[in-house]
């Protein structure tokens, strides 16, 4: 019987959750790397039991975590004790330094910085990894100050993409008031050199090279506050999902308006539709129904939870603009919580399980496609991110 | 016989128990006693100080014998008391956030 992997990213740790198919009876593991922000974990789709973490704190910096047994135990590849010259290579892992070289095209010092001047380019943390489709040993990482790595040798060694930032419009990227952060990427399972990524504040992004150069794709988004609302760059994007049988098709949850694209970024269009607040950060996509999608509405930009404290979420079966209001088995009432841009996650059983995740410390989950909810856990630390894993 | 105090998270991440115990060759200086950590436990490098720059991460202070060398020359030499092992070089988290 098929079983479900659930990765928690939290404030303070990471837990793992696991169960059957039924996804009624769970088994909570954790905390691992306690009292450590865990801002997202996520498996290899190659090889399930390869899961890497970032692991991250104000204090010591970043950490990269690698488990090859599906989270029973953990190493940071690269950095193991040096017990003997020629033994462990020296902790690279936890090195992300960008690409000053002119080798590799325009390398960028600076970004806009909220008083509009021009500030340096500082890494602060992972946000996002995203194992790659077909390799367990390559996973890219989307970073603080905006930025994509790739490792090629499972997580010992990082290297920029520099095409991303050296295309052009860096200079104009600016921070949100979360920071700059590169905190989506999705891969085309087609076409193995086409990949998007979304940064705060600055928008959607796309290569068909492999990561080589790289292209603003926000045309038809409108910000009202940023100078421009039609500007190439400086939208704060807040998610971008994919269903992988359309790869064309990307939705989008932007700081406000839910967004659609039937061209591969090329021109979006709104399909808020009937929602209550087009504000939020997830959005998501059925595993087996690619017009169906799932956002959580969050009252507003300075209110950063459910309206009326009614936790719901919207499901649209049109690909947008109809919207219906998921609430069984969701608290309805004083519920203040929010639900963070990498908290939801979709499982690929028959009858497709939905999670997320919030910052008061809830897991849900429909095992029905979003009929039903039930908390897994309740009390954990504020939820980052939540990844499932499908497993045979 | 160095011997260097870590936070908490620190000792966790090297896999440590109590204090770490360093050899380090030449003048015992906070560059030296720091190389030669990172050295013998490479998870730490960058959790300490910048990859790069080796600057002290900001939420970070150094120790010596009850005073902040966090300001200090990483090359000036340490005391007697640090470099005999008598007392530990101390690698302090900042104490801040919830």
């Amino acid at each position: 019987m098929s079983r479900v992997r659930v990765l928690v990213g939290t404030h303070k740790g990471a837990f793992i959750l696991t169960s059957d198919g039924k996804r009624q009876s769970w088994e909570v593991s954790g905390p691992h790397f306690a009292g450590w922000e865990i801002y997202h974990m996520k498996g290899s789709p190659a090889d399930p039991n390869r899961i890497y973490a970032s692991q991250t704190s104000g204090w010591f910096g970043q950490i990269i975590q690698r488990s090859s047994d599906g989270g029973k135990t953990w190493e940071t590849p690269g950095g193991g004790l040096q017990t003997a010259p020629g033994g462990m290579p020296s902790g690279e892992s936890n090195k992300f330094l960008y690409d000053t070289s002119t080798d590799t095209g325009k390398p960028l010092t600076t970004h806009q910085w909220y008083d509009g001047t021009q500030h340096p380019w500082e890494f602060k943390r992972v946000w996002h990894l995203e194992p790659s489709l077909t390799d367990p040993d390559t996973v890219y990482a989307g970073v603080e100050d905006a930025a994509m790595f790739r490792s090629t040798d499972g997580g010992t060694s990082w290297h920029e993409l520099a095409g991303l930032r050296g295309h052009g419009t860096g200079p104009k990227w600016q921070p949100g008031a979360g920071g700059m952060g590169l905190h989506t990427i999705v891969l085309d399972s087609g076409n193995p050199n086409r990949m998007f990524v979304a940064i705060s504040a600055a928008g959607c992004f796309r290569t068909d090279d492999g990561g080589k150069t790289w292209k603003p794709i926000n045309r038809g988004l409108k910000s009202n506050y940023i100078p421009d609302p039609n500007a190439e760059v400086g939208h704060c994007v807040h998610r971008i999902a994919m269903h992988k049988s359309r790869p064309d098709v990307l939705y989008m949850q932007k700081h406000w308006d839910v967004m659609r694209t039937d061209d591969a970024g090329d021109s979006w269009r709104e399909v808020s539709g009937n929602l209550p607040t087009d504000f939020g950060f997830v959005i998501d996509v059925h595993a087996h129904e690619p017009e169906t999608i799932y956002v959580v509405p969050i009252k507003s930009d300075s209110e950063h939870f459910p309206i009326g404290g009614k936790l719901s979420v919207f499901r649209s079966r049109t690909g947008g603009n109809e919207w219906e209001e998921l609430t069984k088995g969701l608290p309805q009432s004083n519920c203040y919580v929010n639900v963070l841009r990498d908290a939801m996650a979709i499982d690929s059983l028959d009858s497709c399980g939905v999670y997320f995740g919030t910052t008061g410390g809830q897991v849900y989950c429909s095992p029905d496609s979003g009929d039903t909810w039930t908390p897994i856990v309740r009390d954990l630390p504020a939820v980052l991110s939540v990844e499932v894993q499908t497993l045979a | 016989m160095i011997r260097v105090e870590l936070p908490a998270h620190l000792r966790t991440l090297a896999q440590l128990q109590g204090d770490v115990q360093l050899d380090v060759a030449g003048p015992v200086t906070l560059r030296s006693v720091l190389d030669a950590l990172e050295d013998r436990y490479p998870v730490l490098r960058g959790t300490i100080r910048d990859h790069v720059t080796l600057q002290r991460r900001p939420f970070l202070r150094y120790f010596v014998c009850a005073e902040d060398w966090s300001h200090e020359s990483p090359d000036a030499p340490l005391p007697p008391e640090i470099s005999s092992g008598k007392e530990p070089f101390m690698v302090v988290g900042a104490i801040a956030g919830g």
